[in-house]
């Protein structure tokens, strides 16, 4: 009704008088009738504050996009052999080159990516996952503390990437006859990567969700009967959510680089199903007369990596309410 | 600080059982078959003698404690008797690997002296480095070299060694032809010209392996260091008319090395683990290479040896850190 009046007798003021005579009326009556600025408001503008994250964040949108997007653009069979066409250095045809069997490295470079890039993510949701059930149960049951911290402690003190290759090792076989070759292995490097990566995680959630418990909100729900599950489901997680996002990014990070860790030392993705780290382990056989052969796919690794870490960094500040709004 | 030492150290017992025992039963599962290499003319009543010969036909449990007991019990008496002449493990049964049909101790103990060499010195080099950074970052916050140190160091956490080590070989090496790309462990170091020649195939693993360290440990030290620079007894020591010199270097130092003086001592274990990276992208022989090796070739005790010492070093660096960090701090010690 009120909105209704102002526009009314504002629109005839606007042919009269000048336009800012009119504003500042309307700025006032603005700001009474905006609602509360909402938390990821913001966090989006302390954001926005840190160059390094919103560089790092537009880098990663677009490679995630050029590794999904792309093949739609270049649409080159990353499998298809052209053996006429070997070796060659960077045409019009093939902007990265052609490798040993002619196979365009652009394409390679793109399908690499994609499961690099998804191994990244899935492994990450998994370790996020295993992190935080077992972080907000040994911090919200107190007879599970005890027990489930002696445990992150004995995973945090095995020796990650031995264990991560002889997993490799083990289970390479029967996974890839269950599930196929490509689809078992990505199965096993993700559970492999997500089982002995939670333990930040969990203890970082874990100290939160100690103090969280304490605070009264807590208090009052438990009060009028809400049930442990809805407690932590309503009440905790979205408090918890802050560090669990970041180390989300970070998790992205260490996965993708474990996995090309793997590929490169041979016990990764198999020879025709190219990740990033696969290709640079292909390259190295080429390093003298190629050298670029290596650089490309290294370079797509750390750029990935590099775009993470800022984006952790500056959703890290953004998201510490002590930091925000200074 | 005895008490709490001790509490220590027999917490670290039932964590080195577990991890024993994880690994242990991991490999239990695993479906490479030692006689895989056997002829197939050898009549199967032999090879199940060869199997029982290497100690493959008892159930898992007993199977299990032989090795706890080769592990913990006879390797230690063999070394004894390697250093002083004793015969306290004649004729026991020690830890034979699959691939060389020898102890495998005897090819562990060949393969340490490279890799200690190459992982001591690159962390001796990153200390040396990543500390002045770290501190002057911290004193100078936010200036031109701070924002420096702080690329850099994401740019050291985000470049995985198997690309940055791949990079200075074709820089250093193929392009320039600097440094050899490939580490000579055969090299006797005796003269002026074979000493050159060592540092400079030692020059590229070292710096690539000093890069991660570096800008994790200075990340570390400028934090610690910040805490530490707004603190009362900061503006105390300036008051007393103190050198800023003393103030930085004595007051302040001193207090921010505790934390970073145990993070130094758990990271040698993880650079352990990293080195195995490093070492094939350089071909160091040294115990990452020989890991690989084994789990290329199936040699499950060589591996099963390995990554239980990998394990060891981190229980152990875990416990100096801890005690290292009660002697530094005393509010720690909560006997």
């Amino acid at each position: 009704m009120t909105d209704h009046d102002r526009t009314d007798t504002l629109v005839p003021d606007e042919g009269l008088a000048p336009a800012s005579t009119a504003l500042p009326t309307t700025d006032v009556m603005e700001e009474l009738t905006t609602p509360p600025r909402s938390q990821w408001r913001d966090v989006w503008d302390q954001f926005k504050t840190h160059k390094g994250a919103m560089i790092g964040a537009i880098l990663f949108i677009f490679i995630v996009a050029g590794v999904y997007l792309g093949p739609y653009l270049w649409s080159i069979d990353p499998t298809q052999i052209d053996i006429r066409s070997r070796n060659q250095g960077p045409s019009w045809a093939h902007p990265f080159g052609t490798d040993q069997l002619g196979r365009d490295i652009l394409a390679r470079m793109m399908s690499g990516g994609q499961t690099s890039v998804s191994v990244g993510i899935t492994a990450m949701l998994l370790a996020l996952f295993l992190g935080s059930l077992i972080g907000v149960v040994a911090g919200f049951f107190k007879r599970l503390d005890g027990p489930l911290m002696r445990l992150t402690d004995l995973f945090l003190a095995l020796p990650l990437l031995p264990l991560l290759l002889v997993m490799m090792l083990l289970f390479r076989e029967p996974l890839s006859a269950a599930f196929g070759l490509e689809r078992g292995i990505f199965i096993l490097i993700v559970c492999a990567i997500g089982i002995t990566s939670w333990m930040p995680t969990a203890r970082i959630v874990r100290g939160d969700v100690l103090a969280i418990k304490e605070r009264e909100f807590v208090l009052a729900a438990r009060s009028i009967g809400t049930s442990n599950t809805q407690i932590i489901t309503r009440h905790i997680l979205p408090n918890v959510l802050s560090p669990i996002m970041v180390s989300a990014t970070l998790g992205i990070a260490t996965a993708i680089i474990t996995e090309s860790a793997l590929s490169f030392l041979g016990l990764g993705f198999p020879p025709d199903f190219p990740t990033w780290g696969r290709l640079l382990f292909d390259g190295v056989d080429y390093l003298q007369q190629y050298p670029e052969r290596v650089f490309w796919p290294g370079l797509a690794i750390s750029l990935t990596v590099l775009s993470v870490n800022y984006l952790g960094d500056g959703l890290r500040d953004a998201l510490d309410p002590r930091i925000r709004g200074r | 600080m005895l008490n709490f030492t001790i509490r220590r150290l027999v917490l670290a017992v039932p964590t080195l059982l577990f991890i024993s025992l994880v690994i242990f039963l991991l490999l239990e599962l695993a479906p490479g078959d030692p006689m895989a290499q056997v002829p197939l003319t050898v009549p199967p009543e032999v090879k199940e003698k060869m199997r029982e010969a290497l100690g493959l036909g008892q159930p898992m449990h007993i199977r299990f404690w032989k090795w706890i007991v080769q592990f913990f019990w006879i390797e230690p008496q063999v070394l004894i008797d390697a250093m002083f002449g004793t015969t306290f493990s004649e004729g026991d049964l020690r830890v034979i690997s699959w691939q060389t049909r020898s102890p495998v101790m005897d090819i562990v103990v060949q393969r340490i002296p490279q890799t200690l060499w190459v992982v001591g010195t690159a962390y001796v080099v990153a200390i040396l480095i990543a500390l002045p950074i770290g501190i002057y970052s911290a004193y100078r916050q936010y200036s031109w070299f701070d924002q420096m140190g702080t690329f850099v160091s994401m740019v050291g956490f985000s470049v995985p060694p198997f690309f940055s080590g791949v990079l200075v070989i074709v820089i250093f090496s193929v392009q320039l032809g600097w440094f050899p790309s490939i580490y000579d462990t055969t090299l006797v170091v005796n003269s002026w010209d074979s000493f050159m020649l060592q540092l400079k195939q030692m020059i590229m693993p070292v710096m690539v392996l000093a890069l991660q360290i570096t800008a994790q440990l200075s990340r570390f030290m400028r934090a610690s260091m910040l805490d530490n620079l707004n603190q009362d007894y900061v503006r105390t020591a300036r008051a007393k008319g103190l050198s800023e010199y003393t103030v930085v270097m004595v007051h302040v130092l001193r207090n921010s090395m505790i934390p970073v003086v145990t993070v130094i001592a758990l990271g040698i274990p993880a650079i352990f683990g990293g080195a195995i990276i490093t070492e094939q992208v350089f071909k160091v022989n040294g115990i990452g290479q020989l890991l690989i090796g084994a789990i290329q070739a199936n040699d499950l005790p060589m591996v099963q040896t390995l990554t239980f010492i990998f394990a060891v070093l981190i229980v152990l660096f875990n416990l100096i850190a801890d005690v290292l960090y009660g002697i530094l701090d005393p509010r720690i010690r909560y006997d």
